[in-house]
């Protein structure tokens, strides 16, 4: 099987898997990066979101193949001990009940507040859409990207 | 009624967990935590239960540790339970340490997660335990000091004696242990609390937003190997043979092993194990008839005109009062299957070995699976140990151990430990569904009275159980009837959040406007004035508070604006009683771009006391959106035992641009607290419903409501504008 050399979380990482094999089980079975969630497997729910060159995009559909040379970051490398504004609101709003599509919620709003950092309601429902939370804590997960949104200023 | 029938007598309480736990409440663990400053261990195997049971743990630098003993999915009682105890132990929230208990059937009772009952049957015994573990932590400081215990006061873990002296707790703690076990120990006033009523932030907070490993996907054990199953294509078919020299062929395979109608992949990963299931060549024969959905829409709807059905509540002589009526207004509502769709597809770890069974996971009811899996390999449940991780969502699906079971079963004979891991695909059509369902109700009409009251069910495999047919509007009309017939099918069904009640309220509700539209009443005067019939009664089995239910829906009234709106907010009200707690919701829908858009649902609840309030606000909207999103969007068919969608490309759940907006109001009692996790979602689908019908004319009798989408047009070409 080929030899991969990826960046993850400012960490040069050397995995043997077949070409085809999703960034999302390098992460989860061969890097012990559990933090990213398998949802659905065919970009549906957004369980699995990672930041890719600072894009959130979908690891379960991602080959392992087309990421040479491009940075990850995964939930655990979002920042250190948890600081990003975006996991401090996430703690204040309190958003989880079972908290397993969190780490892509929290993903997907931090590359998204990166790109708008002062989001309007209608902007944020746009850029979490994507996200399933089963447990359908949306009035909270809206509430703390407002939330982050005020960190960041 | 029903007040009573919520609290727990201290008699009854006394007896059963002397019963349950061999007649001690309450005692600490000192063997691994006597060394000062020594962290109080988290492995459960570290503790010795001999004397003692298993809830707290103090260590003598006064650190606390809380197990908590149900199973955490998403309802947040891994935070509320230990509340319970902490409160009364008179320890600092910020000072606890809550671990997750595992299976132990000596030192905890019902280790179970559904029917929203873990703080309702906790509420006594929980903290019961706090409070006398609180008060041999007292007696041993007063002892020491040769005062009068009742001289000593708490708070934040320290004791102080009326000179001002004060002991840690983590001081007298190894005395406190040596002490006997005092009973009759009193709680505190619902005034006194200082952390029951506060917001406790999700004690898995920090692991949650920085991915720690937590949930059963994410457990790894030395040598673990993973398994993908592959399962009949419809249900109702039998394995024949398989080719699997494909997989076998891959380097990252280790073994095919055929069980129970099903094979199991084995492999080094995931990824491999998925890959390779998908190259196996199954050859399946029909077993028995493929059963299709229209097929179940014609028996149900046969089950529904049957004379007769099994009756499970009769007041009065319904038939006479069809038979004298002025006007009958019957209608029939119809439910489809429904996956739980848990964002964790299921998943256990098993490793059989010959000393033994060692299983970790997501699940509901540990005791009941690991019963059964001992049971299965025929080994004694005593060789069982169970860990019960954190679950990415439940919704009952994981009430049923088949995961842990296929588990259990390929480790015993792969001989290895081993993780079954469903893909998306397997989860969403090897599922235990919500039953289909429809509801025929029928009133009779006379002199503009509601005279009688019949409503019929016909499911799928099985009917509502035990107290529902005492629900409202039981009690309410002198003539009234609940009876159900049931069709048994091939398909796996089970209990799916809010069982029955889930759809049976968004009949009843929906109904009741109707009524009130024939009866050119007010709709919610007339549910105000069927509760007043109610009150009163001496009916034993009738569940629900009148009076908790007219407060609820009177305070929905004047939380939500209701009737007072403009013009441009179309609303619906719909009030429901389940799992102990009352709510009344109001939808209010606009209408935007043509179409109806339910923005806001005004929620407000009767759950007795809020345990952790950010946390039942939580649970609250979610049941709402949740309600919301199956009602609008959740289809699920068969056809020739296939289900009809695999994944979320075709199976459509609620997302954030669906979702409203929901403001929550909890009743403030002192009343001993009732369930939550169920509750909100049976009422919000027919306030959607009357609301719909408010702005697009049309009377969704029918989930989900996008079925026919051409019935969610706006009526009133002039609201568009």
């Amino acid at each position: 099987m080929p030899t991969y050399t990826i960046k993850i979380n400012g960490k040069e990482q050397t995995v043997d898997v077949s070409e085809e094999t999703p960034l999302l089980w390098v992460l989860r079975d061969q890097l012990d990066l559990v933090g990213t969630k398998f949802g659905c497997g065919i970009g549906q729910c957004g369980a699995c979101t990672v930041h890719i060159n600072g894009t959130a995009m979908r690891s379960c559909s991602t080959p392992i193949s087309v990421i040479a040379d491009k940075e990850i970051t995964t939930i655990e490398g979002l920042s250190k001990n948890g600081l990003h504004p975006v996991q401090e609101a996430w703690k204040e709003v309190d958003v989880p009940q079972c908290g397993y599509c969190q780490a892509g919620q929290i993903m997907t709003a931090s590359a998204f507040l990166a790109k708008n950092s002062s989001p309007s309601s209608e902007e944020i429902k746009n850029a979490m859409h994507g996200n399933i939370c089963r447990c359908a804590a949306y009035n909270r997960i809206h509430k703390a990207v407002e939330v982050a949104a005020t960190k960041l200023v | 009624m029903s007040d009573s029938k919520i609290t727990f007598s201290r008699r009854n309480f006394i007896r059963t967990s002397s019963l349950a736990s061999g007649g001690l409440l309450i005692g600490f663990n000192l063997f691994n935590s006597c060394k000062p400053n020594a962290k109080a261990p988290i492995d459960l195997a570290d503790l010795d239960y001999k004397d003692f049971n298993a809830y707290i743990k103090i260590a003598e630098n006064g650190a606390v540790t809380i197990f908590s003993p149900n199973p955490e999915i998403g309802q947040g009682v891994k935070t509320a339970m230990p509340m319970l105890i902490a409160e009364e132990l008179d320890v600092a929230w910020s000072n606890v340490n809550v671990v997750q208990g595992d299976l132990d059937t000596v030192n905890f009772q019902r280790q179970v997660a559904g029917g929203s009952q873990s703080i309702r049957l906790g509420w006594e015994p929980l903290r019961q335990t706090g409070a006398t573990a609180r008060q041999m932590l007292v007696n041993a400081a007063a002892a020491r000091w040769g005062v009068d215990a009742s001289n000593c006061t708490t708070k934040d873990g320290i004791i102080t004696n009326t000179k001002g002296e004060t002991l840690g707790y983590g001081e007298v703690v190894a005395e406190a242990a040596a002490l006997e076990v005092p009973e009759n120990v009193s709680v505190k006033d619902p005034k006194d609390f200082t952390i029951i009523g506060t917001d406790a932030v999700n004690v898995d907070i920090d692991k949650i937003i920085t991915g720690k490993p937590l949930f059963g996907l994410d457990y790894k054990a030395e040598g673990m190997v993973y398994a993908a199953v592959v399962r009949s294509p419809a249900f109702g078919k039998k394995l024949v043979s398989f080719d699997a020299s494909e997989a076998k062929a891959s380097g990252n395979v280790i073994d095919v092993i055929e069980f129970d109608n099903k094979i199991a992949v084995l492999a080094k990963d995931t990824w491999s194990a998925f890959k390779a299931k998908k190259t196996i060549k199954a050859e399946w024969k029909t077993d028995t008839e493929l059963e299709s959905t229209e097929d179940h829409d014609k028996i149900l709807k046969e089950l529904l005109q049957d004379k007769e059905a099994k009756v499970l509540r009769e007041d009065g002589n319904v038939d006479k009062a069809f038979a004298e009526a002025d006007k009958i207004l019957e209608r029939t509502y119809e439910a489809p299957f429904l996956p739980h769709n848990c964002m964790e597809p299921m998943n256990f770890y098993a490793n059989v070995t010959a000393d033994k069974i060692h299983l970790v996971g997501p699940i509901q009811t540990p005791q009941r699976t690991a019963a059964v899996i001992a049971s299965n390999l025929g080994r004694k449940a005593e060789e069982v140990h169970l860990e019960m991780t954190r679950m990415g969502g439940g919704f009952g699906r994981r009430l049923y151990g088949d995961f842990a079971i296929e588990a259990a079963t390929i480790s015993n004979l792969a001989k290895k430990p081993i993780k079954v891991v469903y893909s998306r695909e397997d989860d969403m059509t090897a599922g235990i569904y919500r039953p289909a369902s429809k509801y025929k109700i029928k009133a009779s009409i006379k002199d503009g009275e509601i005279t009688g009251y019949h409503l019929r069910e016909a499911a799928v495999n099985g009917n509502m159980y035990g107290l529902i047919p005492n629900f409202f509007p039981a009690g309410a009309i002198a003539n009234y009837k609940v009876d159900a017939a049931n069709y048994q099918s091939k398909i796996t069904t089970g209990a799916w959040r809010a069982p029955y009640t889930n759809f049976l309220a968004f009949a009843e509700q929906s109904f009741f406007d109707e009524l009130a539209d024939e009866l050119k009443l007010d709709r919610v005067q007339m549910r105000l004035d069927l509760l007043q019939k109610v009150k009163g009664t001496t009916d034993e089995e009738i569940q629900y508070s009148p009076e908790r239910l007219e407060n609820v829906i009177k305070l929905a009234v004047e939380k939500s604006n209701w009737g007072k709106t403009p013009d441009t907010i179309y609303q619906g009200f719909s009030a429901y009683y389940c799992h102990n707690s009352h709510v009344a919701e109001v939808a209010d829908v606009e209408v935007v771009n043509g179409l109806p858009v339910v923005k806001k649902v005004t929620c407000v609840i009767d759950c007795g006391i809020v345990v952790n309030p950010i946390g039942a606000e939580n649970q609250a909207q979610g049941g709402v959106v949740d309600g919301i999103g199956h009602a609008m969007y959740g289809d699920f068919a068969f056809n020739k035992g296939v289900p009809s969608s695999k994944n979320f490309d075709t199976y459509r759940l609620i997302r954030m641009k669906e979702a409203p907006m929901v403001e929550t109001h909890f009743v403030e009692n002192t009343l001993a607290p009732t369930g939550l996790g169920e509750p909100t979602l049976p009422p919000a689908g027919a306030a959607v419903a009357n609301a719909l019908k408010a702005v697009t004319g049309h009377r969704f009798t029918q989930q989900p409501f996008t079925k026919n989408p051409e019935h969610l047009r706006v009526q009133n070409k002039e609201i568009i504008g």
